[in-house]
């Protein structure tokens, strides 16, 4: 008890592609929840079934202690969420698109009124209240749709790859929104998103790949799972040293764009001695923390692409099956 | 108010505020019965003779069409309305009406209130307009129009919403509107009546649903002209008319909300 949300062994078919398969997971009351995984992984799906717009072919989740599948009703009153692609009716102006969310949420008139000011101030969006949606950005887009989400007072909100196409600036001021909502009103969010920067705001991450959780835990442990810091090394032209490096210090190597990547325990004492070792054969050694990036590296083999698709780019790209992967 | 009637009224209330937003729409909805008025009146009646009319038969093409230029603004407005649902599925509001606690019945009602008062908008412009196609209408015939109007209208709002439901994307759109609407209303005696046709056109005929509203507009229209032209102009009488009407608007009501509260 006390989970805000309990997932157990939720699988979705559609057709040849297992979307999501077999994950369980729980979320905290008042936690800050990330899915962290690359195009195709199983997010968007997740999201659906834990709001009633899907059903699982297996496996089962609770919202607020209410089953999705036999209380949907009382699942939906407990939600909001914003949806990967936009929502809302351009046509129509913002106070108006919030009118009717409200409306169908049975918001009293009273009530939805001093709401809609609250939501809009809170997203900065007060002054363009009257204007047609069709004329506002794609930070101002988001950022209504946040504020509508929120506008019922949900306790869980969804958020589907909240920032994507946005620019850092706009991104930094909804996740600033974000925290506040979650100070104040104690609200748990629940959110996907590709961005490795982005997923450092979440209490805990989930890593998806192929429908599968990878790795659960908070960022700070995933990052020190790895054990240490990373070693970027580009030897001079030609010379391989990478099976060198892995015989003599008993190390993982790997091959990347920018060079050999040598996880090591302590990469400041470390790179003297390669330098005294191996000085000759190479040109440069660079030391950083691990990132939430190296983390998916290692547990995928491969990296998170952080392209900057359209929406319709990357509805194209969901669109290309994956094969049956067991 | 409870969850259903609060998904209905808002549903309803935002096709109409966008309705009333959309400037282009509404130009539209007056340009266009004014051009049909124009092609039908100044074009095609003068290429049209009634065969078969009897004698004493003193109503211009344009005054015939009347009543089918009024079914068929319904129609396609209608049917358009229905079928939008689909763009609003995939990239509009009606996703945030799918995760709202209301039920889908609910939602597919209001959108075929919403298609309704559109139509309703569009004939109610139409009805102002028949002195324009020398028709004279009373208060009282104006008001039994507007009722079968909505009748039809609300009907085959559902029927887009129930064809829209079982549509994946939206490709398969100019087919339904070249292979359904058009002969829908082609066949429904809106152009021509049903008492010169061939046997076999005329079995189509009285398959069509629409035919029968169209014939109860007429009926309505005509009412007061001799029996032996009113038997020409109209095949049925009122009460089966409206049996139908009402009989239709049930049964597609119930095909679209199911097919709309069924999909995933
Ligand atoms: N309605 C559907 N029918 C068939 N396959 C689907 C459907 N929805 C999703 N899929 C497939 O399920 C897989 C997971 O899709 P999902 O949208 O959940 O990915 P995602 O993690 O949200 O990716 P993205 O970052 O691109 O949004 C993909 O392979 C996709 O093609
Ligand atoms: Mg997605």
């Amino acid at each position: 008890m006390g989970h805000i949300i309990e997932v157990e062994n939720l699988q979705k078919v559609f057709g040849q592609v297992v979307a999501v398969d077999d994950i369980s997971f729980t979320v905290e009351e008042g936690e800050i929840f990330g899915f962290l995984g690359p195009n195709g992984a199983g997010k968007s799906t997740t999201i659906k079934i834990l709001c009633t717009l899907l059903k699982p072919t297996r496996g089962r989740a609770r919202l607020a202690g209410y089953d999705v599948l036999r209380e949907p009703h009382a699942v939906r009153r407990s939600l909001g969420i914003v949806f990967q692609d936009s929502s809302l009716d351009d046509r129509l102006t913002a106070a108006q698109n919030l009118y009717l969310h409200g409306l169908l949420y049975g918001l009293s008139r009273q009530v939805l009124k001093k709401r809609i000011q609250e939501v809009l101030e809170m997203v900065g969006l007060a002054e363009r209240q009257g204007d047609t949606v069709r004329t506002f950005s794609g930070g101002m887009r988001r950022r209504l749709e946040i504020a509508r989400g929120f506008l019922h007072h949900p306790r869980i909100l969804f958020l589907d790859e909240p920032t994507v196409g946005l620019d850092p600036q706009t991104r930094a001021a909804i996740w600033e929104h974000l925290h506040k909502l979650r100070k104040e009103k104690g609200l748990t969010i629940f959110m996907t998103t590709h961005y490795m920067d982005e997923a450092e705001n979440c209490d805990r991450i989930a890593i998806i790949d192929y429908g599968r959780i990878q790795a659960l835990d908070t960022p700070d442990n995933l990052k020190r799972s790895l054990g240490g810091d990373i070693l970027t090394v580009v030897p001079v032209e030609g010379i391989d040293l990478a099976p060198l490096i892995r015989d003599k210090y008993n190390v993982k190597v790997q091959h990347s764009p920018e060079g050999l990547r040598i996880e090591v325990r302590d990469g400041a004492s470390f790179i003297p001695r390669l330098a005294s070792d191996l000085g000759n054969q190479i040109k440069s050694i660079h030391l950083r923390r691990p990132t939430l990036d190296d983390v998916f590296i290692k547990l995928t083999g491969r990296a998170i692409r952080e392209e900057e698709a359209s929406a319709v780019e990357r509805m194209r790209l969901s669109s290309h099956r994956r094969p049956l992967r067991r | 108010m409870p969850a259903a009637l609060r998904a209905i009224y808002t549903i309803w209330y935002r096709d109409t505020l966008r309705l009333l937003r959309e400037r282009t729409r509404i130009i539209g909805m007056l340009g266009q019965p004014l051009i049909y008025f124009l092609i039908v009146g100044q074009g095609i009646s003068s290429a049209m003779g009634f065969r078969g009319a009897p004698p004493g038969l003193n109503i211009s093409y344009l005054q015939f069409m009347y009543p089918g230029i009024l079914a068929m603004s319904v129609l396609f407005t209608s049917i358009s309305s229905g079928i939008s649902i689909i763009w609003d599925r995939e990239f509009g509001f009606l996703k945030e009406v799918l995760v709202a606690p209301v039920p889908r019945w609910a939602t597919a009602i209001g959108k075929a209130l919403g298609g309704s008062t559109a139509a309703m908008a569009q004939a109610f412009i139409l009805l102002f307009l028949a002195p324009l196609a020398q028709v004279s209408l009373d208060f009282i015939t104006a008001v039994q129009l507007v009722a079968i109007l909505f009748l039809i209208s609300l009907a085959l709002t559902f029927f887009g919403i129930a064809i829209a439901s079982h549509m994946e994307t939206m490709e398969g759109f100019q087919m339904i509107m070249n292979f359904l609407i058009m002969p829908l209303y082609f066949l429904s005696g809106a152009m021509f009546p049903m008492q010169s046709v061939p046997a076999w056109m005329a079995f189509l005929m009285r398959l069509d649903p629409l035919t029968y509203g169209v014939d109860a507009l007429r009926l309505l229209v005509y009412r007061n002209a001799d029996p032996q032209i009113l038997s020409f102009l109209v095949r049925y009488d009122l009460k089966i008319d409206l049996s139908v009407l009402l009989l239709l608007v049930l049964a597609l009501g119930a095909w679209g909300t199911w097919s709309f509260s069924r999909q995933e």
